[in-house]
């Protein structure tokens, strides 16, 4: 049986690419009164169960294709513990 | 005969009906395509209509772009079909590949609702040609995710190439860089624009009737190619 594993993809706006969501956090954070946070980024954090057979070069393609946008995004694919082992069953 | 137009219709869509229309008001047919389809219907060309497709889950057009329907407009597309993406066509059209840079946020927040005045830059499209260069025309621009970007290099041959099609002629409401509009693919075949063509074609129902011009130019295109 093939196990599966935890996959997380993360993914970010570029940072050269204007983000008004995480200025406007950002600017929240000030009436929380806490000083001291520079920047706020929003994105997007995606969990993946998936197949230990499923090769990075595709976790990658996934990542690159589908969950972000590589015009405007960059994204972070690590692969984490495993979740269930078939063979155990 | 007069010529098929294609208007694709997602789950989502709001404006497939309008861009029908559009199509019969410059005297094309309009031909109704769903997401599901895999046959262009032979269609002379195709209209990726505005709307919310699939919520606009993940990224507007994201999922839309990675439909069936799709597979075959962006083979057609690479063969010379001439495809309009408005508003959220536009998005999926630049999440297909089919145009360059991306659609976010805009940068105040707000969903923009009103009429705009657009300057046509480069009337030589296959979906500009009823204009000339620096012609201005008046639609709606009903976004929240319309602001144009591209890196440096990608918008420097946009504007080399004459591929930035419609710009804002006022300061960009939604921030775009360079105020872009709408642009084109290299050969002018694929067009897109965030603001509204298909509804301002009657003066009834909208601000001008300067959006049929969009319409008209690419049917009498493929009427004299006929």
């Amino acid at each position: 049986m093939v196990g599966v594993a935890r996959v997380i993809v993360d993914v970010l706006p570029k940072a050269e690419i204007l983000d008004p969501q995480g200025q406007a956090v950002a600017r929240a954070m000030g009436r929380l009164g806490v000083t001291g946070v520079a920047d706020v980024r929003q994105g997007k954090h995606f969990v993946l169960e998936v197949d230990d057979d499923v090769s990075d070069a595709e976790l990658e393609r996934i990542a690159g294709t589908l969950l972000a946008n590589p015009v405007m995004e960059e994204w972070v694919v690590r692969r984490g513990s495993t979740v269930s082992d078939g063979a155990q069953a | 005969m007069s010529a098929r137009v294609g208007v694709i219709t997602f789950p989502g869509t709001l404006d497939d009906v309008d861009a029908a229309r559009a199509v019969r008001y410059a005297g094309g047919e309009a031909v109704s395509l769903w997401h599901r389809d895999t046959d262009l219907q032979g269609v002379d060309a195709v209209v990726v209509p505005g709307g919310f497709s699939y919520g606009d889950y993940l990224r507007a057009g994201a999922i839309a772009a990675r439909s069936p329907v799709m597979g075959p407009v962006v083979e057609a597309a690479d063969r010379g079909l001439p495809v309009l993406g408005i508003c959220n066509g536009f998005q999926i059209l630049c999440e297909a590949g089919l145009l360059p840079g991306a659609l976010v946020r805009n940068s105040g927040l707000r969903f923009i609702c009103r009429e705009i005045r657009l300057r046509v830059e480069n009337a030589g499209t296959a979906w500009t040609a009823d204009f000339t260069d620096g012609a201005e025309i008046t639609v709606p621009l009903k976004s929240g995710e319309g602001r144009f970007v591209a890196d440096d290099e990608a918008l420097a041959r946009l504007e080399g190439e004459g591929q930035v099609v419609f710009r804002y002629a006022e300061p960009a409401p939604n921030g775009a860089l360079h105020d872009i509009a709408g642009v084109s693919s290299a050969d002018g075949r694929v067009v897109g624009l965030m603001p509204h063509p298909e509804h301002a074609i009657d003066a009834l129902t909208g601000p001008s009737t300067d959006g049929l011009g969009l319409f008209s130019s690419v049917l009498a295109r493929l009427t004299a190619a006929a």
